[in-house]
C-alpha cells in the first residue's frame, strides 16, 4: 500500500499526466484539469517525456511490455509534489497497480511506490488535497453521472464530483439507478468481446434513458467514448462530456462523438 | 458435464440474442443486488462479519491438513466413513461402489455442485441407476439435461412458460388443462411427482455448504426442505464436498452462515439448515444406516500454493455472479461449463487448464463489482488477470494481439517517436470525420463500429498544443 501523503504544500508542484486518450482524443479535458488544478492554487506542468500508463498491457497479463512503459512514467513523473490524472482509470493503475508491477524489482518497487502514493486521480485531488468545495462554473443541463470502476472501487471516486456538479449554477444532476455499473468499456475488453460489451453498454444506455438526462458526465474517457458511441449508433441525442470540461466551464467544444 | 468453455463466445452471442434469456437476467440483477444490500444493511457488523469469516477460511488453508485429518477422525468416531479422492473420476467410482453394494436403483439428491463437476448424475445413470434431483430449479435442468447456469439459482435462466413445457414433455400424466402458470402450481407438481422417490430411494447424496472439523459434521443450507428428506430418509446417505470446504468449529459454521445467506439471497439466514453429523445412532428416531463422505481434490490441493490460493476461500455464495455486468449479459451457461461468472472464470481454468478456458479470464472488464460483493473477499479481478499473465506466458493469447502490444509497447517507451506517429493520425481522423464528431465504420476497429459509433479525436493532440502554447514553450 502507498504510504500516506507528504505534508501539502501551499502551492504544490502537480505533474499532469494527461492520459493517452485525453491527449489523442480530447485536449480540452487536458485544458479544463490545467485551469481546475490552476484555480485551485497548484503550479502545473506537463513533462513532455508522458504517453500511456500502460495498463492495456497489464491487463493483458503482458507485465514485461507494461514495466517499459510504466518505467518511463515514473521517470518523468518523479520531481513533482503530486502526479494528477483525468482519469480514475490511469490514476488506479500508478496508484494501485505500479507496487504491484514492480513488488519484485528491488530497484524499481521503491521508485513505483513513493509515485504511487502521490498519484490522484483529477477530481478526487481538488476535493480531497485541495480542499476545493465549489467551483465558478454554470451550465443549464439535466445530468446524469456514471462512476467509472477504476475510479470508484479503487480510489473512492463518489462523492467528490458530485459534490462540485451541485455547485455548478444551472445544471441538475439526476442519479441512475445503474450509476456504479459498468458500462462495458474494459479496456481491450470492448474490441475483444464486441458483443458482450455491447450487451453491457445497453444496461447502461437504458438507465441513462431512464433518469431523462440530456448530458452525461462521468471522469474517464474510455467509458465515455464507449457511452457515447453506443448512444449515437442507438440515435440517442444525450451529449457526453468529461466532468473536467463542465467543472472548469469549457462546453464550447461540441460533445465527445457530437449530438 | 463436457465443457463448451472455449466456445465462450459462440455462446455469449446465442445467449445475447436470446430474449428469454435477457428477461430472465434483467430480472435477476433487479432482484438479488438489492436484497443483498438491504441485508447487509440491516446488519450494522455485516462488514467485520466478512472480514471475520474470510480469517476463518485464511486459517483453515493455512493448516488445511490438521482440520481435514481431524474431521475424518471425528466423522469415523461418530460411524461415517470418509472417502478420499484425488480427481473426478475416483469420486465417481466411490460412489458407484456404495450405491452398489447396497443394491440402490433409486439415489435422491440434494443440490451438490461438487456433483455436477464430477458428473455424478451421468455415472449413476450409465451404470443402471436412477439419480432424482429434489432440489426444484436443479429438478428442473435435470429434466431438460441442462447444466445449473448459476451456482444458487440453477434454472434462474428459464421463464416459467419454458419451466411449465419442461414438465409437460415429461410429466405424460398431466392433464392438458391441468394449469401450470403460476410457481405454485409448479412447485405443487414436482413436490407430488417428487415425493414418492424420497421413500422409494436407497441412497441419498448432498452436497455440503460447510464441513465442520470438530464435530465432523457436514452444514446444509437450502430452502426448500428436500435436502432433510435426502439424508434422513434413505438407508445410506453420501455426502460429496471439496477439501477446501472446512471450516474448525460449530462457531465458525455460523460465521460463515451468517454471511453466506445474507450474501446470496439477502435472506438473514436460510429456511433450513441442517447439521448432519452421522447415522442414526441407537435411540435416534430416523436418520441413515450408513454415513459417506466423499472428499474431493479434484486439483484443488495444488492451488494452495499458487497466486490462485484465495479462490478457495469461496462459500459458493454466487453474489460476484450476480453482481458481475458479463454474467449479467449472456448468463451462466455461455462460460461453457459447472461454475461462472467471475467466481466461474478464476475456477475453471484451474479445473479445467488454459486450453479449454483461456476466453474465461480473459471476458471481464475488471470492473471490480464482484470483490466489492464477495463476502470472502476474494481478490477476483486480481486473480482474473493472473491468469492472463499466465495465458501470455503459456503463448495462448492471438499473436496479433501478441504482436500489437508489443509494437505500441515499443512506441510508447518512447515519447517522441510516439507523437510523430499518433499527432497525424490524429490530425487526419479529426479532419476526417467532419461535423459529426464521430464514425459510423473504421478499418481496424470492426469490433467497434459494429454495434458503436466511434468518437473522433478533437483534431490536435494535447501533447501538440501545449507545445505551441506560451506554457508549453516556456516549460521543460
Amino acid at each position: 500500500m502507498p504510504a500516506s501523503p507528504p505534508p501539502a504544500p501551499i502551492s504544490p508542484k502537480v505533474g499532469l499526466f494527461v492520459t493517452c486518450l485525453v491527449d489523442l482524443m480530447r485536449p480540452s479535458v487536458g485544458f479544463a484539469a490545467v485551469k481546475l488544478l490552476e484555480d485551485a492554487g497548484c503550479r502545473v506542468e506537463v513533462p513532455s517525456a508522458q504517453t500511456c500508463c500502460g495498463q492495456p498491457a497489464w491487463n493483458s497479463g503482458d507485465s514485461a511490455d507494461a514495466a517499459t512503459v510504466a518505467r518511463g512514467l515514473i521517470a518523468a513523473f518523479e520531481p513533482f509534489d503530486y502526479v494528477v490524472a483525468p482519469s480514475g482509470s490511469c490514476a488506479g493503475m500508478i496508484r494501485v497497480h505500479y507496487p504491484e508491477l514492480f513488488a519484485d524489482d528491488p530497484d524499481w518497487a521503491p521508485r513505483a511506490r513513493a509515485l504511487a502514493a502521490k498519484t490522484h486521480e483529477l477530481i478526487s485531488f481538488l476535493v480531497d488535497v485541495r480542499g476545493l468545495t465549489r467551483v465558478a462554473a454554470r451550465l443549464a443541463a439535466t445530468a446524469t453521472y456514471h462512476d467509472s470502476c477504476s475510479g470508484l472501487r479503487e480510489l473512492g471516486v463518489k462523492r467528490q464530483p458530485r459534490a462540485l456538479l451541485a455547485t455548478v449554477a444551472g445544471l441538475e444532476l439526476r442519479e441512475g439507478r445503474e450509476a456504479e455499473t459498468c458500462c462495458g468499456f474494459g479496456g481491450l475488453f470492448c474490441v475483444k468481446y464486441p458483443d458482450v460489451s455491447t450487451g453491457i453498454a445497453d444496461v447502461k444506455t437504458a438507465d441513462i434513458a431512464a433518469t431523462g438526462a440530456d448530458l452525461v458526465l462521468g471522469g474517464d474517457m474510455g467509458c465515455l467514448m464507449n457511452i457515447a458511441g453506443r448512444l449515437r449508433r442507438q440515435g440517442s441525442t444525450a451529449a457526453v462530456r468529461h466532468v473536467a470540461e463542465v467543472l472548469a466551464d469549457v462546453t464550447a467544444v461540441p460533445p465527445i462523438a457530437g449530438t | 458435464m463436457d465443457s463448451t468453455a472455449r466456445r465462450f463466445e459462440d455462446n455469449a452471442r446465442t445467449a445475447l440474442d436470446s430474449p428469454t434469456l435477457q428477461a430472465a437476467l434483467a430480472k435477476l440483477a433487479d432482484g438479488f443486488p438489492r436484497r443483498r444490500r438491504e441485508a447487509a444493511e440491516r446488519l450494522p457488523e455485516f462488514e467485520e462479519l466478512r472480514d471475520a469469516a474470510r480469517a476463518i477460511k485464511e486459517h483453515v488453508l493455512d493448516h488445511l491438513d490438521l482440520y481435514l485429518e481431524t474431521f475424518e477422525r471425528r466423522v469415523t468416531e461418530n460411524g461415517g466413513e470418509v472417502h478420499w479422492c484425488r480427481d473426478a473420476q475416483e469420486a465417481r467410482e466411490t460412489i458407484l461402489d456404495i450405491c452398489r453394494r447396497v443394491g440402490a436403483r433409486t439415489v435422491t439428491k440434494s443440490k451438490t455442485m461438487i456433483g455436477e463437476e464430477i458428473a455424478i448424475n451421468d455415472y449413476l445413470e450409465e451404470n443402471g441407476i436412477r439419480p432424482v434431483e429434489t432440489d426444484l430449479g436443479e429438478y428442473i435442468i435435470q429434466l431438460r439435461r441442462e447444466p445449473p447456469s448459476h451456482i444458487i439459482a440453477p434454472a434462474i435462466h428459464l421463464s416459467l412458460g419454458e419451466v411449465a413445457e419442461t414438465f409437460r414433455k415429461s410429466h405424460t400424466h398431466l392433464a392438458p388443462e391441468r394449469a401450470l402458470n403460476e410457481p405454485d402450481a409448479l412447485l405443487a407438481e414436482a413436490r407430488a411427482k417428487l415425493r414418492p422417490d424420497f421413500l422409494t430411494a436407497d441412497v441419498g447424496i448432498t452436497g455440503a455448504n460447510m464441513l465442520i472439523a470438530e464435530t465432523g459434521s457436514n452444514v446444509l443450507v437450502t430452502n426448500e426442505g428436500n435436502a432433510d428428506l435426502t439424508h434422513t430418509l434413505p438407508r445410506v446417505h453420501i455426502v460429496i464436498a471439496s477439501i477446501e470446504k472446512i471450516v474448525p468449529t460449530l462457531e465458525d459454521a455460523t460465521t460463515v452462515l451468517r454471511v453466506l445467506a445474507r450474501s446470496a439471497t439477502g435472506q438473514d439466514v436460510t429456511v433450513y439448515t441442517s447439521f448432519c453429523s452421522g447415522p442414526r445412532r441407537p435411540g435416534d428416531p430416523d436418520g441413515p444406516d450408513e454415513y459417506h463422505v466423499v472428499l474431493l481434490d479434484n486439483g484443488r490441493a495444488r492451488l494452495l500454493e499458487t497466486e490462485f490460493r484465495d479462490i478457495l476461500r469461496c462459500i459458493r455464495c454466487g453474489a460476484c455472479l450476480n453482481h458481475c455486468p458479463v454474467y449479467r449479459a449472456v448468463g451462466g451457461h455461455a462460460y461453457g461449463w459447472v461454475y461462472s461468472g467471475p467466481m466461474g472464470a478464476v475456477l475453471i481454468p484451474a479445473l479445467l487448464g488454459t486450453h479449454e478456458a483461456r476466453h474465461l479470464p480473459n471476458a471481464s472488464t475488471l470492473c471490480g463489482r464482484c470483490e466489492s460483493v464477495c463476502p470472502m473477499r476474494i481478490p477476483l479481478p486480481r486473480m482474473l488477470r493472473a491468469w492472463r499473465e499466465r495465458l501470455h506466458r503459456e503463448r495462448r493469447t492471438g499473436w496479433l494481439a501478441r504482436i500489437g502490444l508489443a509494437a505500441w509497447a515499443f512506441v510508447a517507451a518512447r515519447p517522441r517517436l510516439y507523437r510523430r506517429l499518433t499527432a497525424p493520425l490524429v490530425r487526419a481522423l479529426g479532419n476526417l470525420a467532419g461535423a459529426r464528431r464521430r464514425f459510423r465504420v473504421l478499418p481496424f476497429l470492426g469490433g467497434w463500429t459494429a454495434t458503436r459509433d466511434f468518437p473522433a479525436p478533437e483534431g490536435e493532440t494535447f501533447m501538440t498544443l501545449w507545445a505551441e502554447s506560451d506554457r508549453g514553450r516556456t516549460k521543460p
